[in-house]
């Protein structure tokens, strides 16, 4: 009993500590979110590329749709999109739409050769899916260059974000998607077919367990509205 | 020849026998079609749960092209079954008859029957493997429409562009009429020796089991002899359904993962093809017929 | 004239079994050779070698003056043949038979043809019925339209009539002669009944275990200074020691078996019959027998087989 004393006495103190010495970044992220909420809706076209190891799909012409506050959907133009479970709803402007949440200073980085803020993000409501995104926000642009987050459901996603034409917005002109992806294996019986050797390049590929799905937007077209039912 | 050809394939299309391959196939592919059709998303749930783990597909999974593929990869390995049931009836089918010794008492060389048999057999194949492509390709396009063609291969998911699969359909069917012709002439060999069809036809039936039993089992000691049973590259036509991909894993249309063992298992069937003939010629122009 | 078909020194050995051993003879252009053996004599396997079906172990054959194995598609083109049981395709009708087999002997027969050919062997009635519904006896008809269809100047028949009823077994004898007789055809038939032969054969040739016996003229064989009789009475022992001291002593033919044999002329049987009521020898048979029978009973006394008939 006493030893349980001790360990919750040094929990409590450990913990009022971190929140006493953290900088709340909740001004900034409030500043970012600003921006981003010029944003009512959006069609964007682009192109979307699947670099998963175990997976050969050709590159697809998308068309994505957002509207405030969370809706997003993507649409290969012709075809099967084959998308990271839950990962891609997870877009910057889903995240910055948390109501209330707690953002924690947690150091300073270079990404992509810009200085960055690192700000944790934590959603207050617990059925939140997200459980904690980190930004990377540049502050001198006020553009998130990179973000990671932690799902209930779906692992960990890491976006890293492309500013050109559209920058203005605070939206991307590319966004890499990585995701950790499940070892595929399916019995040989079911497949019947001939072993092929497998080369060392195909050895490596397929050792990777990370996944990428690269979208490489062409055009926006911001708050015009959306065709009904597309949600 | 040619006479001699039209009155071997008027034979064959004048015997009950003959359709009964042609009903089994429209049968099969009729029953693959209709149980996709009224259950086939539990049947796409089941076959990608693994692949559904980490991602979700958004579009007409279950399109014609798929179902096309999922009767291929059902049914070819039983049409040998009923190509053996023609091809290794050729001779001994006729010598049990009686009417072998008929056909080779008119004015044509052993060989001219020879060839025209095999090319009968054949032509009987090419017919059964279109009649297949009508009813699972072009029926299966039809009833469920055209996507993008996703297919598991052992380790990795392929996906085909819709406008780049028609001409892999092409190359399978091609490649999967080779793979019969192999059939063909191996019952056509086994049925010069025999006087009854039975005996060729169960001959032949068996020899495909057992060997698609060995190309198919993930034993080490049978993976060493594999690449040397032609039951091996039969399968090839699969390769038609795989594509390469360049530096950043993107997969590049019109291309074709092996090629080269497209080409070589073609080749090898080919060979297959040429010595069971051969063979059977060889046989046959020395063969004393008795019945 | 050349003969049409000529077989010198032809041999086939099935193992260690002499099917046909060192058989020559020639076939006379317009002649009905009848091949006379017993079953198992070699006689198939002769015409299946005649028609390239089984290849010669040894010897040669030629056809038409030319040697088979070079030009066998010329020859068969001016050959009919059917081999034991005609067997056709069973699935398709008399007239498709005919017409499939019309066709692989080059020609484009009209439906006039092909009908005035299965009415030659009585089958016009039943030209679409399917074969599988025929009887032996017209299978066996049909055979012989399918043999003709090519108008073939040699036709070779293994055992026509097998298997046939009597009014079958005379149709076929009747188209046989008239084949030779009005159309000038060489028919080589094969048999292993002697009546049967007989009664349309020009020449004979008769084989046993693959070996040639005699091959000559029906003319020459039917000699009827050479007749052999046969009898038997109600003591055969008492009447041979009456005929020894006869004047039939000399025709007297010894160790022929439990009967007695003579040999006459056919024309002394009438007196020889009427000596035999003086001398008093009670008759229970008797018998002339042409010395072709002769051979064959010399065939049968060798071999225990019961298969050679000398029906009369």
């Amino acid at each position: 009993m006493t030893r349980f004393k001790i360990v919750f006495a040094v929990l409590l103190l450990a913990l009022h500590a971190q929140i006493s010495f953290a900088q709340d970044e909740t001004a900034l992220v409030e500043k970012l979110k600003q921006k981003l909420d010029q944003v009512h809706d959006y069609v964007a076209t682009g192109r979307m590329k699947t670099d998963v190891a175990f997976i050969k799909a050709p590159v697809g012409n998308v068309k994505i749709y957002y509207q405030q506050p969370d809706y997003f959907k993507l649409i290969r133009k012709s075809g099967i999109s084959i998308l990271p479970k839950g990962g891609v709803t997870v877009n910057m402007n889903a995240i910055m739409a948390t109501k209330s949440y707690v953002a924690l200073f947690a150091g300073n980085a270079i990404t992509d050769g810009f200085p960055t803020k690192i700000v944790k993000l934590l959603p207050m409501n617990e059925n939140n899916d997200i459980v904690l995104t980190t930004l990377y926000i540049d502050e001198k642009n006020l553009l998130i260059r990179k973000a990671i987050t932690t799902t209930k459901e779906n692992g960990t996603y890491q976006m890293n974000m492309q500013y050109g034409r559209y920058s203005n917005w605070g939206l991307p002109d590319k966004v890499i998607f990585t995701f950790n992806t499940q070892d595929y294996k399916i019995p040989k019986g079911v497949t019947l077919e001939m072993d092929e050797p497998l080369t060392d390049a195909d050895r490596k590929r397929m050792q990777q367990k990370n996944g990428r799905v690269e979208i490489d937007y062409t055009t926006y077209s911001i708050n015009k509205g959306l065709p009904p039912g597309v949600f | 020849m040619f006479t001699l050809l039209q009155v071997e394939l008027y034979k064959i299309f004048k015997r009950p026998r003959t359709y009964i391959a042609f009903i089994a196939i429209a049968g099969l592919i009729g029953i693959i079609q209709l149980g996709l059709k009224l259950d086939g998303d539990a049947y796409i749930n089941f076959v990608m749960s693994n692949a559904e783990q980490s991602f979700t597909f958004d579009g007409k999974l279950l399109n014609g092209y798929l179902v096309c593929y999922i009767i291929l990869q059902l049914l070819l390995v039983h049409v040998p079954l009923l190509i053996a049931l023609i091809a290794a009836d050729m001779i001994s089918g006729e010598a049990n008859m009686g009417t072998l010794r008929l056909m080779l008492t008119q004015p044509v060389s052993r060989f001219e029957i020879m060839m025209v048999k095999f090319t009968a057999a054949a032509i009987y194949t090419l017919l059964l493997l279109v009649w297949m492509a009508v009813l699972a390709l072009f029926v299966s396009m039809g009833l469920f429409g055209t996507d993008d063609l996703i297919i598991q291969k052992t380790r990795y998911l392929v996906q085909l562009s819709n406008d780049d699969v028609f001409w892999r359909y092409i190359g399978a069917f091609g490649f999967a009429l080779l793979a019969m012709l192999t059939v063909a002439a191996l019952g056509f060999l086994l049925s010069v020796f025999a006087e009854n069809s039975i005996g060729p036809i169960v001959a032949t039936i068996s020899i495909i089991i057992f060997f698609t039993i060995l190309s198919t089992m993930s034993i080490p000691i049978f993976q060493k002899i594999q690449p040397y049973l032609f039951t091996t590259h039969m399968v090839a036509w699969k390769e038609f359904f795989d594509l390469k991909v360049n530096a950043d894993n993107t997969a590049l249309k019109g291309t074709l993962q092996n090629k080269s063992q497209i080409i070589q298992s073609a080749w090898i069937l080919v060979a297959h093809i040429v010595l069971f003939v051969g063979v059977a010629m060889f046989v046959f122009k020395r063969k004393d017929i008795l019945t | 004239m050349e003969p049409i078909i000529q077989v010198q020194n032809l041999s086939k050995q099935f193992g260690n079994i002499a099917a046909v051993n060192n058989l020559s003879f020639e076939v006379p252009t317009g002649a009905i050779y009848g091949f006379l053996g017993q079953n198992g004599a070699g006689k198939s396997t002769t015409i299946r070698m005649l028609l390239s079906l089984i290849t010669p172990t040894d010897g040669n054959i030629r056809i038409f003056g030319m040697p088979l194995q070079q030009h066998r598609k010329e020859i068969f083109k001016n050959v009919g043949a059917i081999i034991e049981r005609p067997d056709l395709y069973g699935y398709l009708s008399a007239y498709d038979n005919l017409k499939m087999f019309a066709k692989l002997n080059g020609m484009q027969p009209t439906h006039q043809q092909l009908m005035n050919q299965l009415d030659q062997v009585g089958l016009a009635d039943r030209a679409k019925n399917k074969v599988k519904t025929f009887s032996q006896g017209m299978k066996q008809r049909l055979g012989i339209g399918i043999a003709l269809i090519h108008n073939p100047s040699l036709i070779i028949l293994d055992e026509p009539t097998n298997g046939l009823d009597p009014q079958g077994i005379a149709d076929i004898r009747r188209l046989i002669i008239q084949l030779s007789k009005e159309q000038q055809k060489t028919v080589l038939l094969s048999s292993h009944l002697l009546n049967e032969i007989e009664q349309m054969a020009t020449h004979i040739l008769i084989i046993d275990k693959g070996k040639k016996i005699i091959a000559d003229s029906a003319k020459a064989l039917f000699n009827p200074a050479e007749t052999m009789v046969e009898m038997a009475t109600t003591d055969n022992i008492t009447a041979l020691a009456i005929l020894k001291n006869s004047k039939w002593q000399s025709a007297i033919q010894l160790n022929r078996g439990p009967n007695i044999f003579l040999k006459m002329h056919y024309n002394q049987i009438p007196a020889f019959n009427s000596d035999l009521f003086h001398l008093n020898i009670q008759l229970v048979m008797l018998q002339p027998r042409h010395s072709l029978e002769d051979y064959f009973l010399q065939v049968t006394a060798n071999s225990p087989s019961d298969t050679l008939i000398l029906n009369h």
